[in-house]
């Protein structure tokens, strides 16, 4: 068995980073930061329980951004970022939050982020490994209109599974108020956070930005609860992957379309055909054409037949002795809620019909696999 | 009987001709929670370091490497049910595969309990 152990010696640490050791979290480096990718329990358990009860997950490595409209009308900074992402950002109710695309100018995406509408602001939480990118893009293209504040001074963690709402409930009582995609300022134990009811995990839950001095306090609380254990990157994996949602740099990057992978659903009419606001971002006549015509490749499901997981990298063929792949696989791996290995992938869209077979190579052996619905698991969203 | 180890944390327990193959306690709690094994098939014929089997956690696939050259004799069927007999067994039930021992001489790089646990230390 080959087993690694390497050290980087400018790893980033979280403001709960202290936390992670005394909790024996294995910490291991993910997006430039020294990061837990389990505790004792290991992936498994912590994957269930988070299904059963609730996780809680730091992810303080990714970016969280304010966007201050210099004019002080929060419309002008949605209508500016407009101009970097296909969303209708104008349409984001204070108090609500969106899924939105960086695209680029191939109709590629450079990122993938939650935007929020914060009455006089814009908060946007992206990608820890496109962070330093992001704020470089924005301040390239949105600087005559809009401040643009990094927060590095906040922790950020997600409160995930059927128990979050009570649980969070017990130190801020107007949580369970908030449906799906609700976001804006709450008091957790007396200190001021930000809270949106959202997560990456096809649980309900809520994701918390926490002032850095004062993480520890807060997610120490949360962590006494019993129904809360907290939960490393591994089982954040699972968890995604069963939820049938993108992992940035695996299932889309910049040479992925919306349209190819699957989140058409993520641009609204506004910004497409007739709409008020059609086009006018980046790529836009690549992601338009695709909105009307479809495209040549999708990203969809993929439940292989037999037991052996297939991982990202895998090469797909359609059928078991063809030689010439048809497309890959971006991510795969184990599914603990269904006991079973789970993945998805890029196919031709001739052949990205749920039900249809296909084969994978895994170490010289072709492997039947299924194209599947997503999610693997219901999503248990409280809309 | 006498049990020998790899640098690779695979153990070794030797019995006249053949050797019983597994990964070590401390293999199984690197990788972590085990979900799947993929096991040679009897009769084939490895040669040292060749890719032998593979086991999978949630996380990812390892490889185990032959640590000597031989046949497969015999592989260790429990494990396409129950892959998570190597997180609760890794040193017992959870063997992987049995060889013959081709040549004798292999054994003589392989380390004792001793140096296997001071290896891992």
């Amino acid at each position: 068995m080959a087993t690694h152990v390497s050290e980087a010696p400018t790893l980033q640490r979280t403001p709960l980073h202290a936390l992670h050791l005394a909790r024996g979290g294995k910490m291991a480096p993910f997006a430039g930061y020294d990061m837990p990718v389990q505790y004792a329990p290991g992936v498994l358990k912590e994957h269930l329980h988070t299904r059963a009860a609730a996780g809680l997950f730091d992810v303080s490595h990714m970016g969280q951004i304010a966007l201050r409209p210099k004019s002080g009308k929060v419309e002008d900074a949605a209508l500016a970022l407009e101009r970097l992402v296909p969303q209708d950002i104008v349409a984001i109710a204070p108090g609500r939050q969106r899924y939105a695309l960086f695209t680029n100018a191939s109709g590629g995406l450079l990122d993938d982020l939650m935007v929020a509408n914060f009455g006089d602001h814009l908060f946007l939480v992206v990608n820890g490994a496109c962070k330093v990118a992001d704020e470089a893009h924005l301040r390239k293209h949105l600087a005559d209109t809009c401040s643009i504040d990094v927060l590095a001074d906040r922790a950020l963690v997600a409160l995930q599974g059927p128990k979050a709402a009570t649980v969070l409930a017990r130190v801020c009582p107007e949580a369970p108020g908030m449906k799906f995609m609700d976001a804006g300022s709450q008091q957790i134990d007396g200190v001021s956070c930000f809270v949106s009811r959202s997560g990456y995990t096809g649980e309900d839950g809520f994701e918390i930005s926490i002032p850095a001095a004062q993480a520890e306090a807060v997610v120490s609380a949360l962590l006494d609860d019993p129904d809360v254990m907290p939960i490393g990157l591994g089982a954040r994996d699972s968890l995604r992957l069963e939820a049938g949602l993108c992992l940035y740099g695996h299932d889309i990057d910049t040479t992925t379309t919306p349209v190819e992978a699957a989140l058409e659903w993520s641009v609204q009419k506004s910004r497409r055909g007739v709409g008020a606001r059609a086009g006018g971002f980046p790529g836009a006549d690549v992601i338009l054409f695709q909105l009307e015509q479809g495209a040549a490749r999708r990203r969809v499901g993929l439940l292989p037949e037999g037991r052996a997981p297939v991982r990202q990298g895998a090469p797909l063929f359609a059928d078991a002795n063809s030689a010439d792949p048809i497309g890959a696989v971006t991510s795969g791996g184990f599914a603990p809620s269904l006991n079973a290995p789970v993945a998805m992938g890029y196919l031709p869209t001739t052949h990205a019909a749920v039900g249809g077979l296909v084969f994978a190579d895994v170490r010289g052996q072709r492997l039947p696999l299924r194209v599947s619905a997503m999610p693997f698991v219901p999503h248990n969203y409280k809309r | 009987m006498t049990v020998l180890y790899t640098a690779d944390h695979e153990w070794l327990r030797i019995e006249g001709d053949t050797a019983t193959i597994g990964i070590t306690d401390h293999a199984q709690s690197q990788l972590g929670d085990v979900v799947f094994v993929e096991l040679p098939k009897v009769g084939r014929q490895l040669k040292k370091a060749e890719a032998a089997a593979v086991v999978e956690s949630v996380k990812a696939a390892s490889d185990v490497y032959a640590p000597i050259t031989g046949e497969v004799l015999e592989v260790n069927d429990a494990l396409g049910a129950e892959p998570a007999l190597i997180n609760s067994d890794a040193d017992g039930k959870a063997w992987l595969f049995k060889l013959t021992i081709a040549d004798k001489s292999e054994l003589g790089g392989l380390m004792d309990e001793a140096a296997y646990k001071a290896h891992t230390a």
